[in-house]
């Protein structure tokens, strides 16, 4: 604390230090704290973990490509093994084993960790800042904006968009962009607005936006400087249960095959499926398991940093 | 109604004309009919330069309201604003900052008047941001200055902390330092002592005295506390739903009350020695509703002094009894 106090005189007009530094210095003490009570909540380190786990298991796709393994074996979608018949059980060539169609399941569960992630923080992200700026503006300007965003918000929440998805998947074959931008903006019109929205609503009537008009403020100034810095942290908390059900969705759709993505978890288990071994499913656990386990520990994961995010954002939550 | 003019060698920085504010409220669920809650119901007063007034007045009265229509926070319903000589509803663009230079308000509640999410710098300097006064050396010099004038010294030491790290009293002389950085020239202060302990309050209302010698600033200071306003005010204005019962200065609002609910008002305030026996106020039953009141005079139900007369007649005025002394009352 007493290190940010710059050391000069009363009433000398410059401060010790340049005034970015102090800002980063007090940002990075904010984080410590917030880090702090974070560490005390189990279930959200265990979350960290496991993203980080993720993280790792991601990053070493690239570099088992370039040097272990032999992109005509092991590359996830049109690699193939010839020396084995399909699919084959785990072994010491192929750790998970193979699919129907002979391509490596451990290659291919590295390669789309990564895209899980994109497809996941993108959407998350898309609808968080849809999401603030659509539920601060509703909460502040009220009267119209606030009906006819609630409305769209109630109509997002209420009508079945994976059987709908489903529909128009199957005409359209959404690739892998155009659907982590449709699942952010979906997500952000829906249910998370109406959260935020109560958030600032009840952001706005506090003395400190009175001040802030009274000090001369206009409506944006008062929204950005104000309101926005107020309801962030709980925006954040629902970036991350937002990235569980951008993957979740992915996941379902890729089953039903109607996204034009050329791999990922969902599409694992897909193919299984359209193969015909999913009937015997326990013979054959090798090609859904890993698949199933990755998409339930990544939502799982994201799912728990919220949880502990969720005890830093909501004091009451804390245990002391 | 006969507005009470000023003497004309002072010059007034504040008057309000026949100010209503009426907030529609339902009655009942069923029967959709709209009625009126009197918050401020024909108002009139005058503010001079360099003048402190108090208005007072319990819980409800409408002295916040009042304010709050003061600085533009609410619109009225209907009645005038002139701060130096300029209406306050006709401001508009450019005129809106400098109204927003020339007055400024001090809130209740220090805990909340202050964003949680910004250093005491970016709160004090505020308003000379989005006013675009200065360059930044000039507003950390002006900040450092009003910190130094509200008695956080040395600066430096509150500059980057957060509110949550200071204690009531310090962050109602950082929200006192943020309302003056511009110099307004009138400032309402509502309540700003009320949520603060006894033993920090004298130290605000001390620095507000003489934060008025120095830079010259009137006040109207919104308050429930008669000691506090006689300290501190040169005139009162006792409030009672919605309306201005008794107006004038401080110490003839304290030793010779003249309207019946200024005397209750009075005999209200303890005294710090047990063994004076203090008179019961002999008012009756409690606070009417402001909701569509009677054209009569408003402390009629409670008032100990009332005549069958003042049933029928209407709602007093303020009438002059001599030395700027007005007050509302039939009886007089």
């Amino acid at each position: 604390m007493n290190e940010l106090v710059p050391t000069h005189e009363t009433g000398s007009a410059s401060l010790a230090e340049p005034l970015w530094k102090i800002r980063w210095k007090l940002i990075r003490r904010g984080i410590a704290q917030n880090w702090e009570i974070f560490k005390e909540s189990r279930i959200g380190m265990l979350g960290i973990i496991l993203i980080i786990a993720f993280g790792i298991f991601g990053a070493m796709w690239p570099i088992m490509i370039n040097t272990v393994w032999d992109p005509m074996v092991y590359d996830p979608v049109v690699g193939f093994d010839p020396m084995t018949m399909h699919p084959s059980p785990p072994s010491a060539t192929h750790l998970f084993g193979t699919d129907p169609i002979g391509r490596d399941i451990l290659a291919q569960l590295m390669y789309s960790t990564g895209r899980e992630f994109l497809l996941g923080v993108l959407s998350a992200v898309i609808t968080v800042v849809i999401g603030t700026a659509v539920g601060t503006a509703a909460a502040y300007y009220g009267g119209f904006i606030d009906t006819f965003f609630m409305r769209i918000a109630d109509i997002i929440l209420l009508f079945p968009f994976i059987p709908l998805l489903v529909v128009i998947g199957s005409m359209v074959r959404l690739s892998f962009l155009p659907f982590a931008v449709i699942m952010g903006v979906l997500g952000g019109f829906g249910g998370i607005t109406i959260i935020l929205k109560a958030q600032a609503l009840s952001v706005s009537v506090r003395p400190y936006i009175d001040a802030a008009r009274i000090a001369g403020g206009s409506d944006f100034h008062i929204i950005v400087s104000h309101i926005i810095p107020n309801v962030l942290p709980l925006s954040f908390l629902y970036m991350m249960f937002s990235v569980t059900s951008a993957i979740l969705s992915e996941a379902t759709l890729s089953f039903f095959g109607v996204l034009n993505i050329d791999m990922s978890w969902g599409m694992m288990i897909h193919t299984a499926d359209v193969a015909g071994y999913l009937f015997d499913f326990a013979k054959y656990w090798w090609l859904w398991a890993p698949a199933g386990l990755a998409i339930t520990l990544f939502c799982a994961a994201f799912y728990m940093v919220g949880r502990g995010l969720d005890e830093v954002v909501n004091p009451r939550l804390r245990k002391r | 109604m006969t507005l009470p003019t000023a003497t004309e060698s002072k010059d007034v920085i504040l008057e309000v004309c026949n100010l209503s504010k009426y907030y529609p409220v339902n009655q009942s669920f069923f029967s959709g009919k709209k009625a009126l809650l009197h918050a401020v119901d024909n108002v009139s007063f005058q503010v001079n330069r360099g003048e402190v007034l108090g208005l007072v007045g319990e819980s409800g009265c409408g002295k916040t309201t009042t304010g709050r229509l003061i600085v533009r926070l609410a619109t009225p319903t209907s009645g005038r604003i002139l701060i130096e000589n300029t209406d306050v509803a006709d401001i508009k663009g450019q005129g809106m900052m400098e109204f927003r230079q020339k007055v400024q308000m001090i809130f209740q509640d220090p805990y909340e008047s202050l964003d949680p999410r910004m250093t005491i710098f970016d709160i004090v300097a505020e308003p000379l941001n989005v006013n675009g006064i200065g360059t930044f050396e000039e507003r950390e010099a002006q900040v450092e200055e009003m910190l130094n004038l509200v008695g956080l010294a040395p600066p430096s030491a509150f500059l980057f902390r957060f509110p949550h790290e200071l204690s009531g009293g310090q962050r109602q002389r950082v929200a006192i330092a943020r309302a003056l950085v511009v110099r307004p020239s009138f400032v309402v202060a509502d309540e700003p002592t009320s949520m603060l302990d006894v033993s920090i309050r004298t130290g605000i209302m001390k620095l507000m005295a003489q934060l008025r010698e120095d830079l010259g600033i009137s006040y109207l200071y919104i308050t429930h506390d008669l000691a506090v306003a006689r300290y501190l005010c040169d005139r009162i204005a006792v409030m009672y739903l919605g309306q201005i019962v008794e107006l004038g200065d401080s110490e003839d609002i304290v030793k010779k009350p003249v309207h019946p609910y200024t005397k209750a008002l009075i005999s209200a305030v303890p005294v710090p020695d047990p063994a004076i026996e203090r008179p019961i106020p002999n008012i009756k039953g409690g606070v009417s509703k402001p909701i569509d009141p009677k054209p009569r005079c408003r402390f009629y139900d409670r008032c100990p002094e009332s005549e069958s007369s003042c049933a029928e007649a209407k709602n007093p005025e303020l009438r002059d009894i001599g030395g700027g002394h007005l007050v509302a009352c039939h009886l007089l």
